[in-house]
Order: structure tokens, then C-alpha cells, then sequence
């Protein structure tokens, strides 16, 4: 049986209909932008949240990041969002990490830091990188607001069962490559909807080799693939990483349920509907050149030719049109206006360490405008214990408050007309990050080495 | 009647650009619909008659005829009430985004799932002669149909086609099964306590 097999069948309850089966619901997460309005409906229909103590919410998604900060926001209306989240969450008898709250952060960031996901669990959020959180072993996905409320209701989820993909990673990550050009190498190569409607379970040396803080990379760019979600079988680093935060279990019910989570693998010769394997031991850093997460080449490369593009004419050139490019451009050549490190993808711990490394004893070039912006309340006060903020600011980066930020537009604070940002975020879609702001995503490492050249830079020239 | 925009990756950005979704609500979104391709200029209402859902041809369009991994991106189910409220309740798009695929089923919006190659003829179709372009979408016989063209036969899982059908209010349903469901929960936290908080 595959692990995700496993996790069905614990979850269901009585037999699949159709293809489709009610799912116990083990956690449900909600964000003050598409939490808000299905605790509003649930409210005024009279239905009254089944399990408090099972769901939380946390604000996030427009929040303001600038230091100082309070509820108000730059996004219009926003504002409101924050106090009907509030009042919405009180009412419901939930646990709400509000915006000056310790605990606030990015949801994905946050329900692992306190280990509110654990390893064979359900887990719903009306949020498409809930997949993040499959990185512990775990069945997390994102749904709408509609869906959210049936789960808030019941406890339990309507769910149509996926097809499988196994994308086993082999061989061994080069040095300066990391979990995000992973997922960008596999992305680009089968193309944005190449996961469409699976299950995705990321194996190999490659990513059992990964820390947790990278599997929660791999995971969260599963729904760029079109996916359903993504999960890593559990092993001793994932409990490693979860004993003893807050929500795991302690004492005996830790042991208990470490006995249960041993089996959480696919089984030797558990059958797959797809299968895919990808070789890294030559990977480069990789970054997008396009509007569409598949548009991504290596850092060294040039902008491809429409034939090597993977894309269809018309994306291929729109992308083009939009991102001011043509056909050959080296992207080490194209200058930038803006950096940003942050967003649920890479704004950990970790990240902000190798961004760091790279940014240490340097300045961001004249005219870059520069932003990093933690994942979680918590990884700020890490990375600030250890002096990293120090590090960015000397080097001409703003230190925020955490939250989504300028991962996207939401009619706030956005990244200049036309300009060029490079990203440690998820999604380089056209005015994701702002009114024709022209996204290139990459890792944290490359975002900060092209904040110090002022132009696309591979991150291991700096390091090396 | 239907617009063709058979772009691959539409996704729930430009659907509905997050700065379009001013209020904890589900309604008032349709004037935000497509808002970075349907004006000129961002944050106006200046309209640009060259987008395809602004030529008065199209005015009143029920049919939205989609590409590849339509409806990407963000969960927001916003795209799906601004696509409703805006007048759609069929998109034919060769493959769907998981998320976006169940919140239209959930709004009363038909995701058919379709060849590219036959959308793609549709899509000629209803541009070559816009006073034919009365296209039918049967969910009962699973057919996309044009005046002239032999029926295209789409796919849909056949959950979600009775949900459609009946118009079933999921949560209401989904209420009604609770007692199932809590039996369920009871035995599970009796083998799986550490998952079960307070």
C-alpha cells in the first residue's frame, strides 16, 4: 500500500461512493483572508464549529508587515478582514494567533513549529500551499471556503480520491542547489499542470536527504504542479523535528503514537498510477524567466527559445510580452529593481541563514530595493537571537514583521510598476506581486545574491 | 452562449486579482472579474474593449471555454463567486485545477473537462459565426453541443455531476450525516488519542 493509501483508509469513514469518500478531518487552519468568510457563513446558518480545540487561525495574509504594526493594513478593507476574523474566531471558541500574538506567522510556517500537524493526519485549509504541511507525513490540502465549512461543521470532509505520482528525486544535491530548484526542475520539465489531480510523494536519496525545513519547501510547490498535494514519508528527522513543540504528544501518548507512525511508508512494491524519477547530481540553482512557475530554466541559462519552452505559443509569448524579455537573454544579464526573501515557500529558519551567508559583508546594489520578511513571529525572534537581522540590515534589507507580505497584490503595498523583483516566493503569475511588477522566482540564496549584483546572480560564485 | 479563452494556465489571480476582494463576503465580486485583463489600467473601471469578455458579442455569456489547468493558483473560491455572480455556470477547459475544480462544483458552476483539440474547434466555432454561437452544455448526456458540429462528449466524475444535477447543498447534507461521522471520531480517538486536543 502507498503511505498516502494508508492515510485514506484510516480516514474514511464508511465506503468510497463514486470514487468519492467523507474524510475525518484531523486539523483545520484558517487565514483572516478566506478563513473570515466561512466562519461568517457557518455562523449565520446556525451551525456551530464541531471541534474548537482542533482548529486554528492565524493572520497572515494581510496583516501589515511593517514594524510597529497594528491592525490596520495597506490592502482596502483590510482592516475589516482583521476584526471579523477576530470577533469570528472568538465566537467560534477557536485558537486564533492574532496579529501582535507571539505565534502569529504564515500558517504553513506556524502549524509544524508547533506541531499541530503530525505525522498521519488529515489536515484542511482554505489555502492552496496547505500542501506544505505534507512534509511530516501527513494528508494536508487546500480547499475552498465552502469545503472549510463542511469540515468546520462535521469534523469530516467530501472527498474526491486522487490518483498517485511518486516523483522520486535520485543522487546527490550539489552544493548551492537546494529544495526550491528542485521542485522548479520538476515543475519546468512536466509542466505546470504535470501533477494534475494526484497525490504526489516525493522519495528518493535526494529527499530523504533534505532537513524538514527543505521538505517543507519541496511540499509547498506542489500545487504549482496542478497537484492535489504532496507528502514525505515520515522518518527520524521528522521526529526529531516535532518532539516536544507545543500540540505533539508527550509522555506516553508519544510513545504511543510514534508506534503508529512507524508505518507510515509505501510499502516495497506498493503500485503507483504514475511515476517519475528525476536525477539532481547536476542540478543548478534554477529561476523563472516566465509568468508560470514551468518557465524556469537554470540560473546560468539564457531566456529559451519558444521551441525549448515548454509553453504554448500564445503563453510563450504573452509571458514574454509581459515579462519584457526575448528569446536568448542570459539571465545574469537582466537587472533588477527589487529583492524579496519571504512567503510560505522560504522564509524558515534556514533560509534566512543561507540568504544571510551569502548577504554577510556585502550591500545590495545602489537602487535595489530590498525586503526580507520571516515566516513566523517565532523564526524572527530565532533569527534575530542569532544576529541575522543585523546581517540583512547592514546589507540594505528591510527586517519585517512576519506574514505573507508582498508574496502577492492585495491592492496595498506592491513592488513598482514594470519592475523587476526576484523572489523567494511561489507563484510569478502576471501582477501577482503588484500592477505589472515582472516576478522571478528562485531561491532565497539567489534572490540575495542578485540583490547584492543588482542583477540576476548565481548565489554560489558569492559563497564558493 | 460562450466566450472563448483558451489561454493554459488562467489562474485565480487573474480570475479575480486579490485587491478586487474588499469585503468578508461571497458576493459583490463580479465587477472584480478578470479586473486585470478587463481594464485599462489597474484599479479602474476604464474598459478595454479588446478583451474578448468585452465585446458586445459576448455580452451575456453563460459558457466559458478554458485551457489547460484552468482556474491555478491561490484556493480563493472568490474566482468561482465572481464567475457565478458574473453569469457562468459552465467552464469547458481541457484539465481544471483540484481546488478550483471543487469550488465550482460547489457553486453551482459546471467544470466540463474537455480535449484541447476539441475546445480549440469550439472555439473557432463560436468566433468564426457569432450569431451561431449558441452553444449547449448537457450534463445529463455529458455533451458539449454548437449549431453545425456533431456533439463533443466531456467528462466529469459522477459525484460531482449529482451534485450538480440535484443542486445539493453540501453542508446541509454533510450536517445530516453527523451522527456517522461521530461514531467514527469516537472509536478513532480511542486508537488515535494524541490527535484529539482538549
Amino acid at each position: 500500500m502507498t503511505l498516502f493509501e494508508k492515510i485514506w483508509r484510516q480516514h474514511r469513514i464508511g465506503e468510497e461512493r463514486n470514487g468519492t469518500a467523507v474524510l475525518a478531518v484531523d486539523r483545520i487552519f484558517l487565514h483572516e483572508r478566506t478563513g473570515s468568510v466561512a466562519l461568517k457563513t457557518l455562523r449565520s446558518r446556525g451551525y456551530p464549529v464541531c471541534d474548537p480545540a482542533r482548529v486554528f487561525c492565524t493572520m497572515d495574509h494581510i496583516v501589515d508587515t511593517r514594524p510597529g504594526r497594528g491592525d490596520d493594513c495597506s490592502t482596502p478593507g483590510g482592516h475589516q478582514f482583521i476584526l471579523e476574523t477576530r470577533e469570528s474566531a472568538r465566537a467560534a471558541g477557536i485558537t486564533l494567533f492574532d496579529v501582535n500574538d507571539p505565534d502569529q506567522g504564515i500558517v504553513h510556517v506556524v502549524s509544524p513549529e508547533l506541531g499541530i500537524v503530525l505525522p498521519g493526519t488529515t489536515v484542511v485549509c482554505p489555502d492552496s500551499h496547505t500542501c506544505t504541511q505534507g512534509a511530516v507525513g501527513s494528508l494536508a490540502w487546500g480547499i475552498g471556503s465552502t469545503e472549510g465549512e463542511e469540515a468546520l461543521a462535521t469534523g469530516a470532509l467530501r472527498v474526491r480520491k486522487p490518483r498517485t505520482l511518486r516523483a522520486t528525486f535520485d543522487g546527490q544535491i550539489p552544493a548551492g542547489v537546494g529544495a526550491k530548484d528542485l521542485s522548479l526542475a520538476l515543475i519546468s520539465r512536466y509542466g505546470s499542470a504535470g501533477g494534475n489531480g494526484c497525490v504526489v510523494e516525493y522519495a528518493g536519496a535526494a529527499v530523504r536527504g533534505l532537513e524538514m525545513e527543505a521538505r517543507f519547501t519541496l511540499c509547498n510547490m506542489t500545487t504549482e504542479f496542478s497537484a492535489v498535494t504532496g507528502l514525505i514519508a515520515p522518518d527520524e528527522k521528522t521526529f526529531a523535528y516535532l518532539q516536544g513543540r507545543r500540540y505533539a504528544p508527550r509522555g506516553q501518548e508519544w510513545s504511543r503514537a510514534m508506534g503508529s507512525w512507524g508505518s507510515l511508508i509505501t510499502d516495497a512494491g506498493a503500485v503507483f498510477d504514475r511515476e517519475i524519477t528525476i536525477e539532481v547530481t547536476h542540478m543548478a540553482p534554477m529561476v523563472t524567466w516566465g509568468t508560470n512557475p514551468s518557465h524556469a530554466v537554470p540560473v546560468t541559462e539564457v531566456v529559451p527559445a519558444f521551441e525549448n519552452s515548454g509553453a504554448t505559443r500564445e503563453a510563450y509569448d504573452r509571458a514574454l510580452s509581459y515579462m519584457a524579455l526575448k528569446s536568448g537573454v542570459r539571465l545574469t544579464e537582466l537587472k533588477i529593481d527589487a529583492a524579496f526573501i519571504g512567503s510560505c515557500t522560504n522564509s524558515r529558519l534556514s533560509d534566512l541563514r543561507r540568504a544571510a551567508r551569502v548577504l554577510a559583508g556585502r550591500h545590495v546594489a545602489p537602487g535595489v530595493t530590498a525586503v526580507c520578511v520571516p515566516g513566523s513571529s517565532a523564526v524572527r525572534r530565532m533569527a534575530e537571537a542569532e544576529g541575522l537581522d543585523r546581517v540583512f540590515s547592514a546589507a540594505g534589507f528591510e527586517w519585517r514583521e512576519s506574514g505573507c507580505s508582498m508574496c502577492f497584490h492585495a491592492g496595498g503595498e506592491s513592488f513598482g510598476y514594470q519592475h523587476r523583483v526576484v523572489s523567494s516566493t511561489n507563484r510569478n503569475f502576471e501582477n501577482r506581486q503588484g500592477p505589472g511588477t515582472r516576478t522571478h522566482i528562485a531561491s532565497p540564496e539567489t534572490v540575495a545574491a542578485s540583490a547584492i549584483a543588482g542583477h540576476i546572480a548565481d548565489a554560489r560564485s558569492l559563497v564558493n | 452562449m460562450a466566450v472563448p479563452l483558451v489561454r493554459a494556465n488562467v489562474d485565480t489571480d487573474a480570475i479575480i486579482p486579490s485587491r478586487e476582494i474588499k469585503t468578508v463576503s461571497k458576493t459583490g465580486l463580479a465587477e472584480g472579474l478578470f479586473a486585470g485583463w478587463r481594464y485599462r489600467g489597474i484599479g479602474t473601471r476604464d474598459v478595454d474593449p479588446n478583451f474578448i469578455l468585452n465585446k458586445p458579442q459576448y455580452a451575456g455569456a453563460r459558457i466559458l471555454l478554458g485551457g489547460e489547468n484552468f482556474g491555478c493558483g491561490s484556493s480563493r473560491e472568490h474566482a468561482v463567486w465572481a464567475l457565478h455572480e458574473y453569469g457562468f455556470r459552465a467552464i469547458v477547459a481541457p484539465s481544471f485545477a483540484p481546488i478550483f475544480f471543487g469550488n465550482c462544483v460547489r457553486n453551482g458552476v459546471l467544470p466540463a473537462t474537455l480535449a484541447r483539440e476539441s475546445v480549440v474547434q469550439l472555439a473557432s466555432a463560436v468566433e468564426a459565426v457569432p450569431a451561431r454561437n449558441l452553444l449547449t452544455v448537457n450534463l445529463e448526456r455529458l455533451e458539449v453541443s454548437a449549431p453545425g458540429l456533431p456533439p463533443y462528449g466531456f467528462t466529469i466524475d459522477p459525484e460531482s455531476r449529482e451534485m450538480l444535477l440535484q443542486g445539493l447543498d453540501a453542508l446541509a447534507l454533510a450536517v445530516q450525516c453527523r451522527p456517522v461521522i461521530e461514531a467514527f471520531l469516537a472509536r478513532d480517538r480511542s486508537e488515535r488519542p494524541w490527535v484529539y486536543l482538549g
